[in-house]
């Protein structure tokens, strides 16, 4: 341990923790911008400056470690000056249109500049007057707001392996963005929202498509319906105020009625259709000498990335559409039918913890219905928004139940959200399906938490399956390699684009990291707990399904609603 | 009238530096043989009571960083030949390579000797192709005559070196964004600690050193450490090569011990003033260098006595200014130069080269007010206080010491403007 003071408050710390942690320890909360608990440090920003008897000039709090004895202080009017100017010299380059900022109210710059009381700029403001970047579907990335904190750049690069953004030019002309200034529809981008997890300002942020979804609900001709993923009910709670898990299903439910949807469903149900599908996928491979490792399908992040980087282990990847995109196509076909409404006005919303699901949903692939399967993707924190801006308190909302024949899902949906959860979810069902055995325990308890590579195996009568999961796509990279270098010997490896698996999405109430991934995790395996149903083969409404419409797994409507196949670096969208 | 001395350029001049012949018949790579007579710690020892210091700018104790790397344990360990020279007016690292490349060589070759270092790189300035051609000669020769390379005299030591370019960031010249771009990256300023003697290229230990320093080495191997330290300024011992530009007389450079004084450079060896014209100023080591006034020139060009006065001994270069150039002009150009080579990885240095070139700017077009100077003044204190690296904190000294020695040119323009 190594004792220092900071503010003269007697410190002990572990050795080799920096002036930072050290004030945290003791409840002193120091200034950042680019500083993130889950990265490394950068110490480019400059703004958690303290001062350090005998030091030359301020420190850095962020990256400078203590020793024994220091003498810290980090509220004196030089400190205070100092981080002034140190800001002042971002905002002089830094749009000023707060107002009509997609980070309005939930900036980190807006909040640093509003605690540092800073009140003129003495630079005359000359912003760089860049062009936005919208060439996808998903994501918006505004250089101009930009503050080169550089963490999208730890994310995209260290985290996820992606490298679409990069750092163009020098001094003060860099910018982030892709290499060559590329748009980013023509670099190697996945979509996965992670950079806007972490961007601190307005640069990167989802496509905000709230406007359509008001258009489809004021127009007369259609029946607008919604699915909502997994992950949206656990983290929404914290879009709007309440703690994380604790909003009510049938509450949410009650609010989506209310913000005008026709039909609400849940991406649960064809959570629990892709495991029947998947299911028997692998045991149709692993019986018929199909290719293995059978990799999952679910996350499109993760599909954009093996299209990009393993296009030629494609025949790896299991045939299932994710479950937004069984529902987008059931919902024009099966439902309809049930329903006796005419697809063509059918209006198909699916609300996502994730960016990606925008891509994924205008892919033309997705068309199997006779129309595009999902016609909108809007994300959690879009969601959040439009509740805001409706004026609905959803702590005072009366609950709701589902809709029939796409409503119902067991605790094994549920927990796609969260990394591993596919895979147990699959194992629960696959299990069953082939010793005939009830299963004593239900809780593989190996496929969770947030170990970045989970390995077991599993003794399905007599035959050892072998598993991995891997969850954010540079974990992923790492099994990929040694899938590609034929050195993994896994039969069904889950992967999730996002770190923590799709409560960690990029589309998720900000901040996001990895303590909070953790918390939303809890609460995803408490809701899956509570069910009386918690194996897909078990919800009666996909057993209805098959027996009113599907016929079986893996029959010909399943090949052709639910299954399709992907191509080598896809990016038709240009 | 002072005489130069000539260590690090003993040989300029005096042999072909594409003969490895003519070095040898001058006694060339027998400091190395010297060297490798005695044990590593005994030769980072020698560096140390020499009192041999960075020839770069920053003045680092070169045995104190040697001795860094020789006691980090590691398989592998580097010494890296700081060759950028990015320095406007610095041309000396240039004046050794071309005229005697295997001094350098030599001076790697006992760098990695006492520090248990087998690979050496030359990083030379992208400007110097001719250079990088001669070094890869001379390498090439040495290689032949078993000098470097693997098991060499007859020992275990094995050293080779390899040349590599940089691409003409002025940022490069620090040493741990010349590691970032050696190791292919984007030339950007590393987090210290770890220094490079303890983690640097490819994260092993790493000793960086300028040109100039690795070519004191063998001198101080062949003389003593005592000879070396008996030379010039007791704290800043030996001699330092000193390229003259500018309203200079005699432009050119001279290797004299580092007790000369500035009026012993610029009027001994450069002659004075050009043109018969008044000194004005003179601006010591580089672009981010003090501007001092004649008042000052019996200072001693030693690091120490500069930085007594606010400036820097830096690479070694004089820049003399005469009476009728504008200072507020110059500083314009410093600024830009500045804005331009800032490596955009830090707020303070990014964004204040920016604003610090458009208030001068400002300033210099009639449109600047006492409020400007303000602003310029809380600029420059964020920028030394705050920035990430040398860069950020240097490059307001040039103004810094302009508006301390002349603040009469900044005054008037300001004033010029009504309130």
């Amino acid at each position: 341990m190594v004792n220092l003071t900071i503010d003269n408050i007697s410190v002990s710390v572990p050795s080799g923790s920096t002036i930072l942690q050290a004030a945290q320890a003791v409840g002193l909360k120091i200034p950042t911008l680019c500083y993130h608990p889950d990265q490394t440090v950068k110490a480019n920003c400059r703004v958690c400056l303290v001062e350090v008897e005998g030091a030359r000039g301020l420190q850095a709090a962020c990256s400078q470690t203590v020793v024994e004895g220091m003498v810290v202080r980090t509220s004196t009017p030089l400190v205070f000056k100092a981080r002034k100017a140190v800001v002042e010299l971002i905002l002089a380059r830094h749009p000023q249109d707060c107002l009509n900022c997609v980070r309005n109210g939930c900036c980190e710059l807006q909040d640093l500049a509003q605690e540092l009381g800073i009140r003129e700029i003495p630079y005359a403001r000359e912003i760089k007057g860049m062009p936005q970047d919208k060439s996808t579907p998903s994501l918006v990335l505004d250089p101009d707001k930009c503050i080169l904190c550089r963490r999208c750049l730890t994310v995209c690069q260290e985290v996820q392996t992606v490298n679409a953004l990069g750092l163009r030019a020098r001094g003060y002309q860099t910018s982030v963005g892709p290499a060559f200034y590329q748009q980013l529809n023509e670099s190697t981008c996945v979509m996965c929202g992670q950079c806007t997890q972490v961007c601190p300002t307005g640069a990167l942020a989802e496509r905000e498509e709230i406007d359509k979804l008001l258009d489809a609900l004021a127009d007369p001709s259609k029946i607008v319906v919604t699915q909502m993923a997994p992950a949206v009910r656990v983290a929404l709670a914290e879009e709007v105020g309440l703690p994380t898990g604790e909003l009510d299903m049938l509450t949410l439910v009650g609010g989506l009625r209310r913000l005008g949807f026709h039909r609400v469903f849940h991406t649960n149900f064809t959570a629990d259709l892709t495991i029947m599908e998947e299911g028997h996928e692998l045991l149709e491979r692993l019986n018929n000498g199909g290719t293995l490792p059978m990799l999952t399908s679910c996350s499109p992040g993760w599909i954009n990335f093996i299209e990009t980087f393993y296009p030629d282990l494609l025949d790896n990847l299991s045939t299932c559409k994710s479950p937004q995109q069984m529902f987008g196509a059931l919902v024009k076909t099966y439902w309809a039918q049930k329903a006796g409404v005419d697809p063509a006005q059918i209006y198909s919303v699916s609300i996502m913890p994730c960016t990606a699901k925008k891509y994924e949903a205008a892919r033309p692939e997705m068309q199997d219905s006779g129309y595009q399967d999902v016609d909108l993707v809007l994300t959690t924190r879009e969601i959040g928004k439009l509740f805001r801006m409706a004026g609905i308190d959803l702590k005072q909302v009366p609950p709701s139940e589902f809709d029939p024949w796409m409503g119902a899902y067991t605790g094994a949906g549920v927990i796609f959200g969260a990394t591993g959860g596919v895979m147990e979810a699959a194992l629960r069902t696959v299990y069953e399906v082939v010793t005939g055995n009830e299963l004593a325990n239900l809780d593989f308890t190996v496929c969770r938490g947030m170990t970045g590579i989970k390995e077991a195996e599993v003794d399905l009568a007599g035959t050892q399956v072998k598993v991995a999961i891997a969850h954010g796509l540079g974990n992923a990279r790492q099994l990929m390699e040694r899938i590609r270098a034929g050195e993994a010997d896994y039969h069904f490896v889950e992967i999730m684009a996002c770190p923590g698996g799709c409560i960690g999405g990029g589309g998720q109430p900000r901040q996001t990291d990895n303590a909070q991934r953790a918390i939303r995790i809890e609460a995803i395996y408490q809701e899956d707990v509570a069910l009386a149903l918690r194996k897909s083969h078990e919800n009666p409404e996909v057993k209805q399904l098959y027996t009113e419409f599907l016929g079986q797994p893996l029959g010909d409507k399943s090949h052709q609603l639910l299954h399709t196949h992907y191509q080598a670096k896809s990016k038709k969208l240009k | 009238m002072r005489e130069e001395k000539r260590i690090s350029l003993k040989h300029y001049g005096l042999i072909d530096p594409d003969q490895i012949e003519d070095y040898l018949e001058h006694g060339g790579y027998q400091s190395l043989q010297k060297a490798l007579s005695q044990p590593p710690a005994a030769i980072v020892q020698a560096v140390k009571d020499a009192g041999l210091r960075g020839r770069g700018g920053a003045g680092f104790k070169a045995g104190i960083k040697w001795g860094f790397t020789l006691q980090t344990p590691a398989e592998q360990k580097y010494i890296i030949c700081n060759a950028d020279e990015g320095e406007p007016g610095t041309f000396k690292d240039r004046l050794i390579m071309e005229g005697d490349p295997h001094l350098v060589l030599e001076g790697m070759a006992i760098a990695g000797y006492a520090v248990g270092a087998s690979k050496g790189y030359i990083y030379c300035r992208g400007e110097y192709p001719y250079i990088v051609k001669r070094l890869k000669r001379a390498i090439e020769q040495a290689r032949e005559k078993g000098l470097l390379g693997t098991n060499r005299f007859e020992s275990n030591f094995s050293f080779d070196v390899e040349v590599r370019m940089g691409a003409g960031a002025y940022i490069c010249g620090e040493e741990t964004a010349l590691i970032e771009s050696l190791e292919g990256k984007r030339g950007e300023p590393r987090s210290k600690p770890p220094f490079p003697g303890v983690a640097g290229l490819w994260g092993k230990p790493t000793v960086v050193n300028n040109v100039e320093t690795l070519a004191a080495v063998p001198w101080i191997i062949e003389h003593g450490a005592t000879a070396y330290q008996q030379i010039g300024a007791s704290r800043y011992p030996g001699t330092k090569i000193f390229t003259l530009t500018g309203d200079v007389a005699r432009k050119g450079f001279c290797e004299v011990p580092t007790d000369v004084t500035l009026r012993e450079l610029v009027y001994d060896f450069g002659g004075g003033v050009a043109g018969g014209k008044k000194l004005q100023a003179v601006q010591v080591g580089g672009t981010s260098g003090a501007f001092l006034p004649e008042s000052l020139l019996d200072t001693p060009a030693d690091l120490d006595s500069m930085a007594a006065v606010g400036g820097t001994l830096g690479s070694g270069a004089v820049l003399v200014v005469d009476e009728t150039r504008d200072l507020v002009d110059l500083a314009v150009t410093i600024a830009s130069f500045f804005k331009h080579e800032s490596c955009g990885k830090c707020t303070p240095c990014r964004e204040g080269t920016f604003q610090l070139h458009r208030l001068l700017e400002k300033i210099s077009r009639g449109q600047g007010s006492r409020q400007d100077l303000e602003t310029l003044e809380r600029l420059m204190w964020i920028m030394t206080q705050a920035s990430f690296c040398g860069l950020g904190h240097t490059a307001p000294t040039p103004i810094l010491t302009m508006l301390q020695y002349f603040p009469d040119p900044f005054n008037n323009r300001v004033n010029s403007q009504a309130g």
